[in-house]
């Protein structure tokens, strides 16, 4: 997959990559006991630390460690035994401390690996640089007051995990594809929940361009704070569009931070490298350094579950899918589990496996449900596809029906027979009803005995209307096809 | 069983005092009310930010109750004590000596208060002291300076020391039977020596910091002030232990410190580093230190000279270590959440405002030169420089210690100063703290010991520095100067 942009000058391409802010999933924050559950009222959870009231002093959260260090894991990466706190300072009236406590010169986890499922079905690896613990700041509101600002403490001391990947990204599509998958490793592993409408998950952009054939990266801008997949494609495009103007016209690309506008469709400079902040990063005093044990790393890679990479060569392997398809289920949790909760049921994954890709999204955003809360089971969902296997009722009424089981009640057996929607086989009902299909359509009849054998469709189709879609259309085309013929 | 009259009551030592209330002679109520009484006296000795005498009495009430159903808590049950304002005390005014902590009060007590009174002492109120424990001569508080109760023989009001001045006038002044203090690189033990007390700081990590107000995190811990080395026992085994709430506690049990005071100190080994000899040191102090020598060899010690080659650049070190952490440690204070706040046209007008409002000018100097040795460019030249140099003196103590089992030093190189003095020399008065330093820099239990007066008239203590953890050696040496040197003068100063 190339992504050129063709300049006046010639042909540039995108170097990119990309810091994530995954919120660590834990009961309390990463250095109190204060809890951190999201739409909480404003304040409501702020211990004495969070709001670094006066001699209070930090305390690690070994949970939050452990999920950071089975992340590392699940992102292939060298665990560092040995990781320290630091201290970032800067001011800011939603930062009770003055500073973030960060770790910075050593970090939990170095180097690893994430490989990406490309849409031609081939694959790429991206260098993963580093993954660190932090806290978060508090939340500020300007548009509350006219004159006031006024400060939420709830997420002040929040755990997050800043995920850096290498600079080995090359096109929007492959940063999306990367922060998709990476939000699915930490999902599976059950680090984070990825959810960043609600600003659990959210990433800075570095972007730089360069000729084609240029081995040296030019200068980079940062774009700050994206919160969708999408926004950080369009961010990526805009900026890299901006750069390559710059260049042409003989400017030169300032290493700064900027924002997008995703109103607008452009980024812009938020503070340039002059202003930049000096962070006086040091050694926290307060906290000793972080030290594991080989032992303590193994029990975590002990514990770690399936990866989306491991399940989709196994559903390739046991069930035969396509690299597609395998992909499509693994990259959300939820419905590769719910899938391989429907194939226990009716048995035949390949049929619950085009089902689950398309008619379950389909209907879910139909019904305006989302996975975690399916108003259908598995098994139900399993149930159905066995009558269409059995011939109980035709694919089209079967389409119908899981329309009904998304909207009004979950339970097939019910729906079929309520509405009616029992597959006809019985031979004699059929033949009635090809019989006055093909007297009261001599003229299609005559066409079809002329040799235009494609008509047949249509008097399958009209069959099918006459009897409501109920008919077993296998038998309906073999009849037709007898009497025709005949 | 005649009650002694009050005066008498804030002579006597903790040991004594607990004996008494024990013995029934008298109350701690009592005990208290004859306290307060010296504090109203002594008031002139600013000794106090916020005296507590409500609460006190009411404490002292409800250690007598316990004491009557024989649920007295051991030898601090009843004890009034100064508290240096820079405990977080719930619901009690706590300032740090700042003006930026105006109306500060706290909804939580800190560890070390907590820790003392579960053992049932009780607090007379918060003691003055220099500003967020910055100086060495109580004088950069925003409630003024505090009056050491000893007065040269030329009659001018002295400084009791710092950055525990207050708590060390207190308990100097009879005010108190016991003070808690803090010490980052002298705070406990200078003051002590000025003011003619017993001053310890005891291992970093040996109390929590939890509740503290927070100077330079990698140094500061807390300790007592009192008038006898047993009573800095006692007080020290009522503050110590392992606080989960602090990172940097240690996780390991506390010893009854009293228990081995007087085994003696026969066949110890005492090092005496050939580094503390400082040029144009005043003789007296000199002599006194020789004095202390032979007071230990008469009881059976061995005295060795030893190097800790390190010690002269431990001074500049500690002003680059404890500034870093210090200006990082204030940022909190941003007139955001509580404490003075001044409004501003924009947030950095309302920080420029209220921490320039709110900070004396010794603060201010050293979150600027904190801000500056960690800032980019400069870090590693400076910062981590001086960090290298507390990994060498550490080194240093860590060798000697493989030999001897304590070092006996000066405690600071002056008697106390007037008030005014060095106050335009920073310099100067940093140098107050040249002896306690190295071994704050090393984390190391030290003790300042009154051992003589100068010839004006004015206390002089020696400084005893042990290893990690081994106050009992620390505090059975110190018993033995303490026997020796028979320090019975006292402040006769009327405020």
């Amino acid at each position: 997959m190339s992504y050129i942009i063709e300049g006046k000058t010639g042909d540039w391409e995108v170097v990119i990559g990309l810091e994530i802010h995954a919120q660590i999933i834990s009961q309390s924050k990463l250095f109190s006991g204060a809890a951190t559950a999201f739409g909480a009222g404003p304040n409501t959870q702020v211990s004495l630390v969070d709001a670094a009231m006066p001699g209070m002093l930090p305390v690690i959260n070994e949970e939050c460690v452990r999920q950071a260090v089975k992340t590392g894991l699940g992102l292939k990466a060298k665990i560092n035994l040995h990781s320290v706190f630091e201290r970032k300072n800067y001011f800011y009236a939603d930062l009770p401390q003055g500073y973030q406590i960060s770790q910075y010169a050593e970090p939990v986890v170095g180097e690893g690996t994430v490989v990406l499922d490309m849409p031609d079905g081939g694959s790429r690896e991206i260098g993963i640089e580093r993954l660190h613990m932090e806290q978060d700041a508090g939340k500020s509101m300007h548009d509350q007051d006219p004159k006031r600002t006024f400060v939420d403490l709830n997420r002040s001391g929040v755990a997050l995990m800043e995920i850096v990947s290498k600079p080995d990204l090359r096109t929007p599509e492959e940063a999306g594809i990367y922060l998709r998958k990476v939000r699915s490793i930490v999902r599976y592993l059950g680090t984070c929940d990825g959810n960043m409408e609600e600003g659990s998950m959210r990433a800075d952009v570095n972007v730089s361009v360069r000729k084609t054939g240029e081995t040296e990266l030019r200068t980079r801008t940062e774009i700050k704070n994206l919160n969708s997949v999408r926004f950080v494609m369009k961010a990526i495009e805009h900026e890299a569009q901006r750069q390559v103007q710059a260049y042409d016209n003989g400017e030169e690309v300032v290493q700064e931070t900027r924002l997008y506008d995703s109103q607008k469709g452009e980024t812009r400079s938020m503070r340039s490298k002059e202003f930049a902040h000096d962070y006086r990063y040091f050694p926290d005093p307060d906290l000793l350094p972080v030290e594991l044990t080989e032992d303590e790393v193994e029990a975590i890679r002990a514990s770690l579950p399936e990866l989306p990479d491991e399940t989709k060569q196994r559903l390739m392997d046991d069930f035969g899918l396509t690299p597609y398809d395998a992909g499509v289920l693994v990259a959300e949790k939820e419905t590769v589990a719910f899938f391989e909760a429907v194939v226990e049921e009716c048995g035949d994954p390949k049929l619950a496996a085009n089902w689950v890709i398309n008619q379950m999204p389909r209907e879910l955003k139909r019904s305006g449900k989302s996975i975690e809360n399916s108003p259908v089971s598995p098994q139900n969902f399993g149930k159905l596809l066995n009558f269409v296997l059995n011939d109980t009722v035709s694919t089209s009424a079967a389409n119908t029906v899981i329309g009904i089981m998304y909207v009004d009640g979950d339970d097939p057996v019910a729906i079929i027979k309520d509405k009616g929607l029992e597959q006809i086989t019985d031979s004699g009902e059929i033949e009635a009803a090809v019989d006055q299909v093909i007297a009261g359509n001599p003229d299609q009849v005559a066409d079809f005995q002329g040799g235009n054998e494609k008509a047949i469709g249509w008097f399958v189709g009209q069959v099918m209307k006459s009897t409501g879609g109920k008919a077993n259309p296998k038998m309906v085309n073999e009849l037709l096809r007898t009497k025709l013929k005949g | 069983m005649s009650t002694p009259a009050p005066t008498e009551l804030t002579d006597l030592t903790i040991t004594a005092a607990a004996d008494g209330m024990a013995k029934g002679d008298f109350s701690s109520e009592e005990l208290t009310q004859a306290h307060l009484g010296a504090m109203e006296i002594a008031a002139g000795l600013n000794a106090f930010i916020t005296p507590t005498p409500d609460l006190a009495l009411e404490r002292a009430k409800e250690s007598d109750a316990r004491r009557a159903t024989g649920d007295a808590q051991g030898p601090m049950d009843g004890i009034p004590i100064a508290v240096k304002d820079l405990f977080c005390t719930d619901g009690v005014l706590t300032t740090a000596g700042s003006h930026i902590l105006d109306g500060f009060k706290p909804p939580y007590e800190s560890t070390v208060t907590t820790n003392l009174r579960d053992a049932g002492a009780v607090m007379l109120g918060k003691t003055n002291l220099d500003e967020f424990a910055m100086g060495s001569a109580n004088v950069t508080s925003y409630y003024g300076p505090v009056k050491n109760p000893w007065k040269g023989n030329d009659g001018k009001d002295l400084v009791p020391g710092g950055s525990s001045g207050g708590s060390a006038a207190a308990v100097a002044a009879r005010i108190a039977l016991g003070a808690t203090g803090t010490d980052t690189g002298g705070s406990i033990r200078q003051p002590a020596s000025f003011s003619g007390i017993v001053g310890l700081k005891p291992t970093y990590g040996r109390c929590s910091r939890w509740g503290i107000v927070a100077f330079a995190s990698s140094l500061d811990q807390a300790g007592p002030l009192t008038r006898s080395v047993a009573d800095a026992a006692h007080m020290l085994g009522a503050m110590a232990g392992h606080d989960p709430k602090d990172s940097t506690s240690a996780p390991i049990p506390v010893p009854d410190f009293a228990a081995g005071l007087d085994a003696g100190v026969k066949g110890l080994k005492v090092g005496i580093p050939k580094e503390y000899t400082l040029d144009g040191m005043p003789p007296e102090i000199e002599a006194l230190w020789t004095q202390g020598m032979d007071w230990l060899k008469d009881q059976g010690c061995e005295c060795v000279e030893v190097s800790l080659p390190h010690t002269k650049y431990a001074l500049p070190a500690y002003y680059i270590v404890a500034p870093a952490e210090a200006s990082s440690n204030l940022a909190r204070y941003d007139g955001v959440r509580y404490g003075l706040s001044l409004d501003g046209d924009s947030l950095d007008e309302m920080y420029e405002a209220t921490r320039g409002e709110g900070f004396g000018d010794e603060v201010r100097r050293r979150v600027l030169i904190g801000t500056y040795v960690l800032s980019a460019g400069y870090y590693d030249a400076y910062y981590i420089k001086a960090q290298r140099v507390r990994t060498l003196i550490a080194d240093d103590f860590r060798k000697v210690f493989e030999d001897v089992d304590v070092l006996l030093t000066p405690t600071a190189p002056s008697a106390a100063f007037a008030i005014g003095e060095k106050m335009d020399d920073p310099v100067a008065m940093y140098l107050n703290d040249v002896f306690t330093v190295p071994a704050s820099m090393a984390g190391l239990p030290a003790i300042s010991v009154p051992a003589g007066l100068d010839a004006n008239g004015l206390p002089l203590g020696l400084h005893l520095i042990a290893k990690p953890f081994d106050e009992e050696t620390l505090l059975r040496v110190a018993q033995s100067l303490e026997d020796a040197a028979g320090f019975t003068a006292r402040p006769g100063a009327t405020p």
